[in-house]
């Protein structure tokens, strides 16, 4: 039986014309029932099961423990307005096949971006060469992963025409212009990504994912009496055409302009150690920084986070709960699998003040002994999985917002980031402040700018010393960098107290 | 791929958007293969093979601009790529300053040769690879009781592209990079201190393979058990390696698209003094063997050796055809090549012996700067000076301040540029800088 031809069989994605290259339809292996879905991604990767594991077999046949393979085909469009008009617009497709190949815990990968068998065999043997004991392969039969679905989506940006797009575009350029006469430049970017991804591996299970990712952003600047200053906004989601609203772009262009026209008075923090108040949202930048990535087992597993020898100890108050989740509904974190084929779930990191659990992937949850997490990332079929995180927020806590506030008498309130780092065996990590105020007497004053403040993992999960009932999860754009690899996140926070970090 | 067949799909898919209402195209194609290779702590941790290829296109079609990518090289979908892209510009508005470049300005022929391509490394095997990494990696490996992990690493790349446009630009590339890297992560009473060091190189043969797992221990070692010292004004040395990240915030506001955004502290300010007489930067783009050398950039422009600052006087910016037309610039090139910081007398060293109370910064964390204001506030680490002694290590601080006063403070350029690197900045010393910690 011929199967009904899907929509993401289109290759180029450009979605202008509409104009399809149509590939050879090809009989996947008859002997496993499999969801149509799964049928029409092997038609969409041209691979039949059989296929699949054929190339497995290469790459188990020095004596791997384990192999599987990760096929990618990615489609990404941005547009960009820059002079009041959408005047520029870029496209990148990607395609390709990796594969890994594991020994204990020791790891060969290689990656095809030519499909044809004879190019995956090729690079499947070039993975084998981590392992050297050439044994008897077995075939495992095929299963296929039940897939939940975080991010169901109304159409698809691949069939989203650019002028459908340059509207709302349009749209947040001239909401800043009129907002301010203060406004002299506005650049609006709008970038999506859709990817079809099928992954099979040694152990049998096929799973398969359409993943698309939408962000928006607006850069506002504004000049008043010589004084320049510039402020950004983004969002964005794993949904797909129907994340463009009048009313989004409407709230995106009143922050950015409250925002920048409020930096012209702003001052710099005296520098020093002092409270600081992190505002509900884009302050899990502190969680993903302080703490979040020195929970990632691999660090741990290595030795060299200052987080490793504290397993289920006491290391922040009790009404201290951090979670990385990777199933919000629509989350730009959540994936339906991750990256190498395990469930995501919301995986609690401190409950009630103790660290119960690290971020794991496959490597690292056979060394502990414990399930994955589902934290096994990756940037595309060109790269090696490893722990990352997904969204990272704190959960409510007993304290309000005002009562926080109030309790500081000389410290900063800050809610707005651009850039965080950590150094994970120190435990010294920063974060970036775009916006903040400072808090006199229990009061919030005069805004703030541009101030690195820098502190360290432990010592501030021990200091704070207050949390609000008022969590947020940001939809900004995130993007986590490790081991020069990128991945989309997110993070959130209610308002929380820190009794002292160094801020300058 | 080789080069002819590059230029054989670039010409095929200029035609074709030609043909199919593109005004003017511009193709470049390039590969990239590389080896990744991973040891810790006397094992091969991972192992990577990497083989890439991709096709760019720019299309100016109307008087619109738009620029895709593809790694799916099959002919016949690149006809199709091309023409959905052609039609998707059309939904554009105009932009009457987006072409191509002048063709006046596009290298021809006759530059120098560069000597950035060492055919060697690609019959390095597998073993020859793993073997340097291994080396690296137990010239650390059990030398100190403190030691948590030692990993080193093996990273190769070969790479080569092709330039075609339809309004006469030809121009090829390709150049090889080796680079060995190890990391130490030691035990202290406070944490888990760790260092790293490496070494690139364009040649096999003049890479230095020796000294490196060694020097990342040494430098894990002296970290351990750090002080937070005091707020104040300090003076300072930056230490060579790291002050590339003091460098990139004046980069930024270089660039054609910072001055036209108003994103650039340096606006209106060529021909004036943006920092002390000491500091003199050339970007030069034709030293033999060096890893930013190149004869075009790509544009297609051709690549001259220029001043960029000259005693303390801004003299160049970097601007790409788009927005010197739009800023009514001369286009010079958008990016840079090699960075060439003229040198002191002075080691690092003899700065720190005579040094009377300061702080040495071997370590940025985090931080950014605001390219419209030039406000910056950086994370930093380091040691401690005091009367020409090392005190102890720092950390968990930040250097602050205004980028357009900054560079005033510089008092000293050291004697010590990396050599192997695009970017040969020195270590340098500064005065009455803002540190805050306690």
């Amino acid at each position: 039986m011929q199967l009904k031809r899907r929509e993401f069989i289109k290759i180029s994605g450009i979605t202008a014309a509409g104009s399809l290259i149509i590939p050879p339809f090809l009989n996947s292996c008859k002997t496993v029932r499999l969801s149509a879905d799964a049928e029409s991604y092997l038609n969409h990767f041209e691979v039949t099961t059989g296929t699949l594991q054929k190339v497995i077999s290469a790459a188990m046949e020095k004596g791997a423990d384990y192999a599987d393979l990760f096929f990618e085909h990615s489609l990404n469009h941005s547009c960009a307005l820059e002079d009041n008009q959408v005047n520029s617009a870029y496209s990148n497709i990607s395609s390709g096949v990796g594969i890994r190949v594991l020994k204990g815990d020791q790891t060969g990968y290689a990656y095809s971006e030519d499909l044809s068998e004879e190019a995956m065999l090729k690079a499947a043997r070039t993975a084998s060469n981590i392992a050297d004991s050439p044994g008897k392969v077995s075939v495992a039969d095929v299963t296929e992963y039940a897939r939940p679905n975080y991010y169901a989506i109304n159409g698809s940006w691949e069939s989203t025409s650019i002028k459908d797009k340059i509207p709302f575009m349009k749209r947040m350029n001239d909401n800043i212009f009129a907002a301010d006469n203060r406004v002299t430049r506005v650049n609006v970017y709008l970038n999506d990504k859709t990817s079809y991804i099928l992954f099979y591996n040694s152990d049998g299970l096929l799973a398969w994912d359409y993943r698309p990712i939408i962000l928006i952003a607006a850069v506002c600047i504004m000049e008043d009496k010589g004084n320049i200053e510039n402020f950004y906004v983004t969002r964005s989601s794993r949904m797909g055409p129907d994340f463009l609203t009048n009313e989004l772009v409407d709230e995106l262009s009143a922050e950015v302009v409250e925002r920048t026209s409020k930096l012209f008075s702003a001052v710099k923090p005296d520098a020093g150690e002092m409270e600081v108040v992190m505002g509900a949202g884009q302050s899990g930048i502190l969680l993903h920084e302080a703490m979040g990535h020195a929970f990632e087992a691999d660090f741990n597993r290595k030795n060299l986070s200052v987080f490793c020898d504290k397993m289920g100890q006491k290391i922040a108050e009790d009404f201290v709960t951090i979670v990385d989740d990777g199933t919000i509904p629509g989350n730009r974190g959540s994936l339906n699998f991750d990256d190498e084929g395990s469930p995501t779930e919301k995986t609690i990191l401190v409950s009630n003040g103790k660290l119960t659990s690290y971020l794991h992937d496959r490597i690292s949850s056979a060394f502990y002994k414990v399930p994955s997490t589902g934290n096994g990332r990756r940037q595309s079929f060109r790269h090696i999985p490893m722990p990352r995180m997904r969204s990272t927020y704190m959960e409510n806590g007993p304290h309000k917002k005002d009562e926080i506030i109030a309790s500081v008498k000389k410290g900063i309130y800050v809610d707005y980031f651009s850039n965080g780092e950590v150094n994970i065996g120190q435990g010294d990590f920063t974060f970036f402040v775009k916006f903040g105020y400072l808090i006199e007497n229990g009061k919030l004053t005069r805004p703030i700018k541009d101030i690195n403040v820098i502190g360290n993992g432990p010592q501030a999960l021990a200091d704070i010393v207050m949390v609000a009932d008022d969590k947020i999860i940001d939809n900004g754009g995130g993007m986590c960098g490790k081991n020069g690899q990128s991945v989309p996140v997110s993070m959130g926070m209610p308002t929380v107290k820190i009794r002292k970090l160094t801020v300058g | 791929m080789d080069t002819n067949e590059k230029y054989a799909l670039a010409d095929d898919v200029i035609e074709h958007a030609l043909k199919n209402g593109a005004e003017q195209v511009s193709v470049s194609v390039y590969d990239n293969r590389s080896t990744e290779i991973e040891i810790r702590d006397q094992k091969i941790d991972s192992l990577k093979e990497s083989n890439q290829a991709s096709l760019s296109i720019s299309i100016y079609v109307d008087k619109k601009f738009s620029s895709h990518s593809t790694n799916r090289m099959n002919r016949e979908e690149l006809h199709s790529f091309v023409e959905e892209a052609i039609e998707s510009t059309r939904f554009l508005a105009a932009d009457e300053y987006r072409s191509l470049p002048d063709p006046e300005l596009y290298y021809k022929e006759g530059g120098p040769s560069l000597n950035v391509f060492d055919g060697s490394i690609d019959s390095l095997d597998a073993a020859t690879k793993i073997g340097l990494a291994r080396k690296v990696m137990e010239e650390a490996y059990g030398k100190d009781e403190r030691i948590l992990s030692v990993s080193s690493y093996y990273y190769d790349s070969i790479y080569g592209d092709i330039m075609v446009t339809s309004n006469g630009f030809r121009g090829s590339s390709s150049k090889t990079a080796i680079q060995l890297v190890a990391e130490v992560s030691v035990k202290s009473n406070t944490g888990r201190p760790n260092a790293y060091w490496y070494e690139t190189q364009v040649f096999f043969d003049k890479l230095k393979k020796e000294g490196i797992g060694s020097k990342a221990l040494e430098r894990a070692l002296r970290k351990s058990d750090p002080i937070k010292i005091n707020s104040g004004l300090y003076e300072v040395i930056v230490e060579n390696r790291v002050a590339v990240n003091l460098l990139s915030p004046v980069y930024d506001s270089l660039t054609g698209s910072s001055l036209y955004q108003k994103q650039s502290f340096l606006t209106g300010m060529q021909g004036k003094p943006v920092a002390s007489e000491i500091l003199t930067v050339f970007d030069d783009p034709h030293i033999p063997s060096a890893p930013g050398s190149r004869l075009f950039d790509n544009e297609g422009l051709k690549s001259v050796k220029r001043p960029i600052i000259e005693k303390g006087v801004l003299k160049d910016y970097y601007i790409d055809t788009y927005y010197g037309k739009k800023l009514g610039m001369k286009p010079t090139s958008g990016s840079s090549s090699n960075l060439v910081f003229e040198t002191g007398s002075r080691k690092p060293e003899e700065m720190i012996a005579s040094m009377k109370k300061g702080v040495l910064i071997t370590g940025f964390i985090g931080g950014n700067c605001n390219g419209s204001t030039g406000d910056f506030s950086y994370g930093i680490e380091g040691f401690y000076i005091e009367n020409g002694n090392i005190v102890h290590p720092v950390n968990e601080m930040n250097i602050s301040g205004n980028m357009t006063s900054f560079w005033f403070n510089l008092k000293e350029m050291g004697s010590d540029i990396r050599e192997d690197d695009s970017i040969r900045i020195p270590s340098m010393r500064f005065e009455g800088v803002q540190l805050s910690g306690i």
